[in-house]
């Protein structure tokens, strides 16, 4: 009998990040038109598998989802081990040109989620000519924390379990138990503090309040969709966001929270393949 | 039945849940939780609810406490909550309810109670 294989393939690129050597994994699938997908804080790229095995989004669009450094099968940096790890707007920024330019992608689309959905927005405001359009889940400028990172790394709390605990909740109710679970389970195999890290960036650096009113959706098309069950980044936060945005579309996902792409991969795909087939019909 | 006559039955209701007393069998702490205004006394030990006093205690002492709105708990405890009451943080976020105490035993076992607060959505909502 024949291997039954998903279609995606994992490979690993070096690059450099602000003058940093990385080893960065990445699976894609597909061909045409580059579509770069960002992973939630915490996680990896495994969260958008549902769509690199996606033949109505393959045909079009080549998707490639890499692991953030730090996260995933990406190698850490050398010397890690002496350095407390914290993302910000400008490491993260950097993280993502550098990729879309080692892998001599010409004018991707980006889409991102939740961390990810913020630095779009940031790629919105300061490099918006380089990407086709760009897409924006679970995302506003800013939005109002709800726990304290101080839990998600100490020894006397096993991080992975807490930082799924904490998460789950932005999980809608609606979910299918299998997704949510290994939505979950990604989150108990990040490294120490790895999350917290991430969320320095989320909490604290990348406030983008006033900045997002410069975002020009004629030079580079701005797509924002949020879960409604989303109580971190929540649906009154990205409508208050693209209120801002003069040309941004958005749309408010029912039954759906805060991981639309791992939690309720076919929830998630009503909303986005329309977006997606928008943009693929759009003159790049 | 109001909200703290449902949690009234979490005993059975967790007696009923195999899987949830496996995943709580490293725990055991005395905690308060409160339904509005009535407060619940639980002793647990190994991942068992030993025991479950309702109504003021004096003196008593615990490690944490959770408090919750009546509204909180009912919005809680439907069986397809909406969104921002379907989550502990989610009625914490908008001020329905609070976490006080040493938070450290809740963190450590965070799924455990999430889905032992979550327990009375299991009885009708009629009833």
């Amino acid at each position: 009998m024949a291997p039954v294989l998903d279609p995606m393939v994992g490979r690993y690129v070096r690059l450099d990040i602000d003058g940093t050597p990385h080893r960065i994994y990445f699976e894609e699938a597909g061909q045409g038109i580059p579509l770069v997908c960002l992973h939630t804080a915490g996680a990896d790229n495994r969260q958008f598998r549902h769509l690199l095995a996606d033949p109505e989004i393959t045909r079009r669009y080549r998707v490639l989802a890499f692991d953030m450094p730090w996260h995933g099968k990406s190698t850490p940096p050398d010397g890690w081990e002496k350095t407390e790890y914290r993302l910000t707007t400008a490491s993260y920024t950097a993280a993502i040109r550098a990729f879309c330019q080692a892998l001599e992608l010409d004018r991707p689309v980006v889409m991102g989620c939740s961390i990810g959905g913020r630095i779009v927005l940031n790629l919105a405001i300061a490099h918006a000519a380089e990407f086709r359009a760009l897409v924006a889940l679970e995302a506003a400028d800013f939005q109002q924390p709800w726990y304290d990172t101080a839990w998600l790394h100490r020894p006397d709390v096993h991080g992975g379990e807490v930082c799924a605990a904490l998460i789950s909740g932005l999980i809608a109710p609606q979910s299918p138990p299998v997704s949510r679970h290994e939505t979950l389970w990604m989150y108990m195999q990040g490294g120490p503090g790895i999350f917290k890290g991430d969320l320095y960036f989320y909490r604290v650096d990348g406030d983008l309040r006033e900045k997002v009113k410069t975002i020009d959706t004629k030079v580079c098309p701005l797509f924002l969709l949020t879960g409604e069950y989303d109580f971190s980044c929540t649906a009154e936060d990205t409508l208050r966001t693209a209120a801002q945005i003069p040309g941004a579309r958005v749309q408010v996902m029912k039954e759906l929270g805060h991981f639309p792409m791992s939690e309720n991969p076919a929830k998630f795909r009503e909303y986005i393949l329309p977006v997606l087939e928008k943009i693929a019909s759009t003159k790049g | 039945m109001t909200p703290a006559d449902r949690f009234a039955k979490l005993p059975a209701l967790l007696a009923d849940d195999a899987d949830l007393l496996r995943r709580g069998r490293w725990l055991t702490v005395e905690c308060r939780i409160d339904i509005g205004a009535e407060p619940f006394h639980l002793t647990l030990e190994d991942g068992v609810l030993a025991s479950l006093e309702r109504g003021p205690r004096l003196m008593r002492s615990t490690a944490f406490t959770v408090r919750g709105t009546e509204e909180a708990w009912r919005c809680h405890w439907k069986e397809m909550p909406e969104p921002g009451w379907h989550d502990l943080f989610a009625l914490t976020k908008r001020g329905a309810a609070s976490l006080e105490g040493d938070l450290r035993p809740l963190l450590q076992n965070l799924q455990y109670f999430k889905d032992l607060l979550a327990l009375p959505r299991r009885l009708p909502e009629a009833s």
